[in-house]
């Protein structure tokens, strides 16, 4: 009795709880010109703005669904069915104390508060469509180095937002990023000053609380000349049987030396789509790097990408994917050389288990007049049973002769003598299946800050938990 | 402490895969303190024996019993022979790419003798001395779980994990094929202190007598088709490496 309680309470999805619901804005389901104008209006925004979302809004509209990743799953998003805007806290804080309780104890389950005292920079925690929370180390204040959420970085920097919004992810580049620049609302906003090194990650912590809510924040890093800045993500929502939305923008921009790290571990309930855009320009001898991890969701697509602009500029996607039952992980990169000397490395791990898909679909790209690239591509796959499903769709476009190109695939199973093996030194199939995996995602939690590498472990021997018939 | 029950009791064992019986019938019984080997042509069902012993989940054991120290192994899983004290050193040992070796006998020593047995100092000088003993780099300790390991470095490896796991009844499978001299006299070495003078078993699966002259065997058992044949004292595997398994086959099919 009490073991399968135990097991019971382990093996489900652990941040699936909901509060109560107690926002103060909340708007009605469906979007239309009016809820755009709306959101602009009462975020008191500069006219350019609230124009560039109203024709964001009319691409969105106009623009067919993509015909790639999941198509059938993308046609049962009902549009109409979202909230659009909701408004939990009337103010962002500085101290957790004067956060609203309920959402303050979300984030203490969440250990964030923790999380930041240990071993943070900084932190903004947004919960549904605003930030709740936002904080940063006052010697980084100091230095000139700007972490903000996004609505206040519009509000105090509207020169700098205003150059480089857009700038990297137009919204036309696609129907959700067109999604995004007509509704977003929240995100973060970080300029790192000139030679400024932030030694310790800064992190931004995405709630969802209310069902069939739509999370569509936004957000743009820019590094300036010779400094760094590692960025970490982290989400979850509750487990609802309706479906949420949740449609990011990243834009980062390394200037020349800069070197920008941005570290995501999303594990959405399975019943949110994750349809994000996320894509960096780095200049001379800057160096940009992406390590995605995808755990949760429903559908996820998120190719996050680098133009490599400048000469002897770095381009590196670490990524894996995780799909369990219903899961479909669409993930991979995209890397487009456009200058000499410049190099990349793409690393995709993924895992299928109980009938779940995951496809890495990348492509990388070498211009022309863009000498002596250097590539490397590596997409493995791990299939835990008959029934789930591993894709790759790499493509790799090279248009200058002199560059290297190297490109590894494969395809494994887990084998009952590996598993007996490990379950003959004491450990039971479930982790032993936890050890296989684990080491399989080893490449990629490596690169991960340490407490957020024991925290995926832990999620992934969660994962192996009651799936053993 | 030591019961009378021999360590390892395997009475008319019959068993299978998809209905093709392997063994036909197992008798063997393993007193405390004692070492026997399993000696037998390939195929005659060796590793079969060890993995049903082990709980190796693709066979079909459809008669007779297996006890460790009196209690009914084949109703437990793997992992809880496995923490009863059954060891097997594998004659593939499989490879985990991504697991550390450090970290992964960490966690056996922990689930098989118990978090305290796996933390400190303690587990730490352990581990150096085995290191030592049979003559492992530490940089071992990073490498991967069998992952691009030379033949001899997995068959040093199951031994490493022999003489932390500390088990009441190790199997050797062929651990001595593809070891050299020296090899072969550290894992007898290992072999040695894990048994002799202590409640513990061993059953040693090879082909060659080199082994068993420097662990002494207290019994040789002749395995073919599933079946023990003969069994006697060591001077019975120097006689099968003379001359071969034919005249005992041709025995074996005469009383038949
Ligand atoms: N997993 C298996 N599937 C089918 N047949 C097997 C399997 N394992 C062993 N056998 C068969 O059982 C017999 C004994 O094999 P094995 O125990 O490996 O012999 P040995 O270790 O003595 O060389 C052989 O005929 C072998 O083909
Ligand atoms: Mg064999």
């Amino acid at each position: 009795m009490a073991a399968t309680e135990a097991r019971e309470a382990v093996g489900e999805y652990k941040a699936g709880w909901h509060d109560p619901e107690n926002a103060t804005i909340r708007f009605d389901f469906g979007l239309s010109e009016q809820v755009v104008r709306d959101i602009s209006a009462l975020k008191n925004e500069p006219e350019w703005m609230t124009e560039l979302r109203v024709k964001a809004f009319h691409h969105f509209d106009n623009r067919p669904m993509p015909t790639w990743g999941n198509m059938s799953m993308l046609e049962e998003i009902d549009f109409d069915k979202v909230c659009y805007y909701l408004r939990s806290s009337d103010a962002t804080e500085k101290d957790w104390e004067d956060v609203p309780e309920d959402i303050r104890n979300t984030f203490d389950k969440l250990g964030i508060p923790e999380a930041e005292q240990k071993w943070l920079s900084g932190v903004t925690a947004q919960y549904e469509s605003e930030a709740v929370y936002h904080s940063i180390r006052e010697d980084l204040e100091q230095q000139g180095v700007i972490f903000l959420d996004m609505d206040s970085g519009l509000r105090e920097y509207p020169e700098l937002v205003k150059k480089w919004f857009c700038s990297v992810v137009p919204y036309q580049d696609n129907k959700f990023s067109a999604l995004n620049t007509a509704v977003w609302s929240g995100g973060s906003f970080i300029y790192v000053p000139k030679g400024v090194h932030v030694e310790m990650p800064v992190q931004a912590y995405f709630r969802i609380n209310a069902k069939n809510m739509g999370q569509f924040e936004r957000t743009l890093i820019i590094a300036d000349e010779g400094s760094s800045i590692h960025y970490v993500e982290g989400c979850t929502a509750p487990t609802y049987s309706t479906d949420s939305l949740h449609s990011a923008v990243v834009e980062l921009i390394a200037l020349p030396g800069a070197h920008i790290r941005y570290s995501t571990v999303q594990n959405w309930s399975t019943n949110v789509y994750n349809l994000v855009t996320k894509r960096g320009i780095a200049h001379e001898n800057a160096k940009i790097e992406w390590v995605d991890g995808n755990i949760g969701s429903k559908l996820t697509m998120k190719y996050p990408a680098v133009i490599l602009k400048g000469e002897g500029s770095h381009a590196e996607v670490i990524s894996v994917a995780y799909s369990g039952k219903g899961q479909h992980q669409d993930a991979g990169a995209k890397i487009h050389h456009l200058a000499s000397n410049t190099t990349s490395k793409i690393l995709s791990k993924s895992i299928s288990k109980d009938g779940g898909r995951g496809s890495y679909r990348g492509m990388v790209s070498v211009s022309p007049k863009a000498e002596n690239c250097k590539l490397n591509v590596v997409c493995d796959a791990l299939i835990l049973d008959d029934g789930s499903r591993s894709d790759t769709y790499p493509t790799m476009e090279v248009a200058n002769p002199s560059a290297r190109c190297e490109h590894e695939a494969s395809v494994s199973k887990v084998s009952d003598e590996q598993v007996f093996y490990l379950m003959s030194r004491g450990h039971s199939e479930e982790e032993a299946l936890a050890m296989i995996v684990n080491g399989f995602f080893e490449p990629f939690t490596r690169e991960l800050p340490m407490e957020y590498a024991v925290e995926l472990n832990k999620l992934m021997a969660l994962e192996m938990e009651g799936s053993i018939g | 402490m030591a019961s009378d029950k021999p360590v390892l009791e395997i009475s008319n064992l019959h068993a299978g895969i998809d209905d093709t019986p392997i063994l036909r019938g197992i008798n063997l019984e393993i007193p405390a303190g004692e070492v026997h080997a399993i000696m037998g042509r390939n195929g005659s069902g060796k590793t079969t024996t060890a993995n049903i012993i082990m709980g190796h989940p693709d066979f079909d054991v459809t008669d007779g019993s297996v006890d460790l120290d009196g209690e009914d192994l084949l109703e437990m899983e793997p992992w809880e022979r496995a923490r009863e004290g059954v060891f097997l050193s594998f004659q593939y040992p499989q490879a985990v790419p991504g697991l550390q070796v450090g970290n992964f006998l960490r966690k056996s020593v922990a689930a098989i003798r118990g978090e305290d047995a796996a933390k400190g100092a303690e587990f730490r000088k352990t581990l150096k001395d085995a290191m030592t003993e049979l003559d492992i780099d530490r940089s071992f300790l990073g490498r991967y779980v069998n992952d691009g390991f030379s033949g001899g470095e997995k068959k040093r490896f199951e031994i490493l994990q022999l003489m932390l796991l500390q088990p009441k009844l190790a199997i050797l499978d062929e651990t001595d094929s593809g070891l050299d001299i020296d090899g072969i006299r550290t894992v007898a070495k290992g072999i040695n202190a894990a048994v002799r003078g202590t409640d513990s078993g061993a059953l040693i699966i090879t082909h060659y007598s080199r082994i068993l002259e420097h662990v002494q065997p207290d019994k040789v058992h002749v395995l073919i088709k599933g079946r023990i044949v003969k069994s006697g004292g060591p001077e019975l595997a120097l006689e099968l490496e003379e001359r071969g398994y034919e005249w005992l086959e041709t025995e074996a099919a005469n009383s038949a």
